[in-house]
């Protein structure tokens, strides 16, 4: 036998009895120490959880692969079957087992209070949390605990960094989060101080599908095993983790670590003072120039797909409102008036997670590309209505008398008409398009904005990322709206012509 | 050819009274008829009514003794079949000629030509060039109808739809919109496309360019009341309403 084709044989075979990776799911989004991307290495995705699941899947004999999504729609993606597992700060809490089987606790934190130090008015207790302005994370315990005691709770969609940015600001007066988020994000800086107390312990499980018995009981027993040979206390304290909370969840009477918080003081050094834009325009910005590339060929991907979409069934739509049966007519209206009254991300929600209640399963690009596609064919279709009642009534009798077809006459007499009217409105749709496909990182896709934010989280850097995710968007967009000017001048070439 | 209208109603949804009323004329072979008449007499309205443009409630439309459009015993169809046939013999210009814009000169007259009868583009072309040197177009066959005059337009029009080679030729308004100075163009036009032995019918205001005509028809209220040649309507009116629309007119 030729030596290529045994191994081939041998590596399909391999292939074969593989067991099938173990894809977990978690939102960079959120941040130190939990999952992120190395400030100093953006391409690298690091955190305690990430260093969890690799140590999960090797005593599973398997790897684990990440996928990425929102943390507050984890739950629905894990329903939906994008991922295996939830491992990303999900809280043990009643909701939870509601619509995911939890494993053991893998970690334990008690809730802390963060306030601008030296400030006389801030609240120091539960009680004196009334009526004040709470930041914390939706859907945490911290919010539960926070309402009960008449916060005004403001939760952040965005990173932990928006959270204390914001008390600094002045635009809140405490943060209640877990205390290992407060050491990651609060106590970096002086111009915040720790209030400790018995405020309530928070602990976070992997979450698996509700039939999934079998894989929680294989990680349960995993983690027995982690944590029977000290392996996660050792991890916890690298990262700086190992809580009096989580000693005592493991059963262990050391309640202080032993080893040194490297990964910690590498994170504080990284981001603890960031250097001047100019410097970061110089040392860091180039090694994140590949992830913002990454992003904007999604972005670009996505959006030229859903205009492509939007502008075929955009012309159907103004077609048939403009020329169909009443039927048609009240079909194209009903389209038109639904999609473009109703909230885009709602759309893509009912597309990505609501159709599979009825068998529809979509992939992630596929929902996106259609939500967005569905949702700009309403706005085109106006614009085309638009474009073809400004031709001249005269103009189709003209054709008629000619005896073009109707086809003939939409096709060489109104269409390049409409088209010239209708091309400034669709520039502007197409750029509206491009920035609404932020939308599509719901469905686990990281495009521009999504590797902007979180990338802005895990380097703590949201200005100067900001501009440079802007001049993205703009490098993106700007060819288009020239190529749209000339396009357009071409079809009025007619009414430029000198006179002959 | 000759063009038959017998007993044309049309009655506007919202008037008091139908804009025809039984109207009737035969044209002909090669004539050149001016229809004359007040505004609201049906002078557009009977035009639009033979090229299918408008239904009309009652009457009949003939073209050399062949019914094209008013029999009421045929399906939607065959009556779709009937004005498409009739349309291939029945040509218009319109009062505001309709030009299409983003079309030069040339590309006006040959799109019908080579989207309808499925003429090459070359023999097309021939035929349209052909046409607009007829019309002193000559120089202008490149040329966007934004960029030519109310006259160049008019004789585009007209060139536009003899390249269908239409039997009968109807005219909404020629000289309406264009400059007194202009108007002689248009009737120079009519007279080379008489040579040619099509049916010309012109609705027109205008007496000077009526007189022009071989023959003239004056409408009011929907009905034909006088007709013959302009010497004889023109000159010695026989009907009061011609009288005094000579006298308004004149």
């Amino acid at each position: 036998m030729r030596p290529w084709l045994l191994g081939a044989i041998v590596l399909s075979a391999t292939a074969w009895a593989a067991p099938p990776p173990l894809r977990w799911g978690a939102d960079g989004q959120g941040g130190a120490p939990f999952v992120f991307q190395d400030p100093m290495d953006p391409t690298r995705l690091i955190g305690f959880e990430v260093e969890l699941a690799d140590l999960l899947a090797q005593r599973l004999g398997t790897r684990a692969v990440p996928v990425a999504g929102p943390w507050d729609k984890l739950l629905e993606l894990l329903a939906r079957g994008d991922f295996d597992v939830a491992l990303n700060g999900i809280e043990v809490a009643a909701e939870k087992k509601r619509v995911a089987l939890l494993s053991r606790p893998y970690f334990a934190a008690a809730e802390v209070l963060t306030v601008r130090r030296a400030d006389p008015s801030a609240p120091r207790s539960l009680e004196a949390l009334k009526d004040k302005r709470v930041g914390t994370l939706p859907g945490s315990l911290a919010e539960r605990i926070a309402q009960r005691f008449g916060a005004d709770v403001r939760t952040y969609e965005g990173g932990q960094d928006e959270i204390y940015e914001d008390l600094k600001l002045g635009r809140t007066d405490a943060v209640l989060l877990d205390e290992v988020i407060a050491a990651y994000y609060g106590e970096l800086d002086e111009a915040f101080e720790t209030v400790r107390g018995d405020f309530g312990v928070v602990e976070y499980a992997i979450a698996a599908r509700l039939d999934d018995q079998p894989r929680i009981d294989a990680l349960d027993a995993a983690l027995g095993a982690l944590i029977a040979d000290g392996s996660l206390r050792r991890l916890y304290e690298r990262w700086g983790l190992w809580t009096p909370a989580t000693a005592r969840l493991f059963g262990d009477s050391a309640l202080t670590p032993r080893g040194p918080a490297i990964e910690y003081e590498r994170w504080k050094a990284a981001v603890g003072h960031l250097p001047p834009f100019w410097e970061r325009a110089r040392t860091r910005y180039p090694s994140y120039l590949p992830l913002f590339v990454k992003g904007a060929v999604l972005t670009l991907l996505a959006s030229l797909s859903a205009m492509a979409l939007a502008i075929a069934l955009g012309v159907l739509l103004a077609m048939g409102r403009r020329f169909g049966p009443a039927v048609v007519r009240a079909a194209c209206v009903a389209y038109i008036e639904f999609f473009r009254g109703t909230p885009l991300l709602v759309q893509l929600t009912m597309i990505y997670f609501g159709l599979p209640e009825l068998g529809v399963r979509l992939d992630p690009f596929f929902a996106g590309v259609l939500a967005l596609g569905l949702n700009y064919a309403a706005a085109e279709a106006e614009n085309y209505r638009a474009g073809l009642e400004s031709v001249h009534r005269g103009q189709l009798e003209a054709s008629q008398v000619l005896g073009l077809s109707t086809l003939q006459t939409l096709r060489f007499v109104v269409g390049p008409q409409a088209v010239r009217i209708s091309i400034p409105p669709m520039t502007n749709d197409f750029i509206a398009l491009l920035k609404d496909s932020s939308l599509i990182s719901v469905v686990t896709l990281t495009e521009l904005t999504k590797t902007y934010t979180t990338l802005a989280n895990s380097t703590r850097d949201h200005l100067g990322l900001g501009l440079l995710v802007a001049l993205f968007y703009l490098l993106v967009g700007l060819p288009f709206a020239r190529l749209a000017r000339v396009v357009e001048a071409r079809f009025a070439q007619h009414l430029k012509r000198e006179p002959t | 050819m000759t063009l038959k209208v017998t007993g044309l109603v049309r009655h506007h949804a919202g008037n008091a009274e139908p804009t025809l009323k039984g109207l009737s004329f035969d044209l002909p072979t090669g004539t050149l008829t001016a229809l004359l008449g007040r505004s609201g007499a049906g002078k557009s309205t009977v035009l639009r009514c033979v090229m299918g443009l408008e239904p009309f409630e009652a009457g009949t439309v003939e073209i050399d003794g062949v019914v094209v459009q008013g029999t009421n015993d045929v399906s939607p169809a065959q009556r779709a079949r009937q004005l498409n046939e009739a349309r291939a013999r029945l040509g218009l210009v319109f009062q505001a000629f309709e030009l299409f814009p983003h079309l030069s000169a040339l590309d006006n007259c040959t799109l019908a030509p080579m989207k309808v009868k499925g003429l090459g583009r070359s023999a097309a072309e021939a035929r349209a060039r052909s046409l607009l040197a007829q019309l002193g177009l000559e120089h202008h066959v490149g040329a966007f109808p934004e960029r030519l005059s109310g006259g160049q337009k008019q004789r585009v029009a007209i060139a536009r739809a003899l390249a269908m080679e239409p039997r009968v030729l109807l005219y909404d308004e020629p000289t309406s919109a264009l400059d007194p100075s202009l108007k002689g163009e248009v009737l120079q036009a009519l007279k080379r496309v008489d040579a040619t032995g099509v049916t010309q019918v012109v609705v027109t205001h205008d007496l000077a360019l009526a007189r022009g005509m071989e023959h003239v028809c004056v409408l009011d209220h929907g009905v034909v009341i006088e007709s013959g040649a302009p010497v004889q309507v023109l000159e010695a009116p026989q009907h009061d309403t011609t009288r005094a629309l000579l006298r308004d007119w004149g």
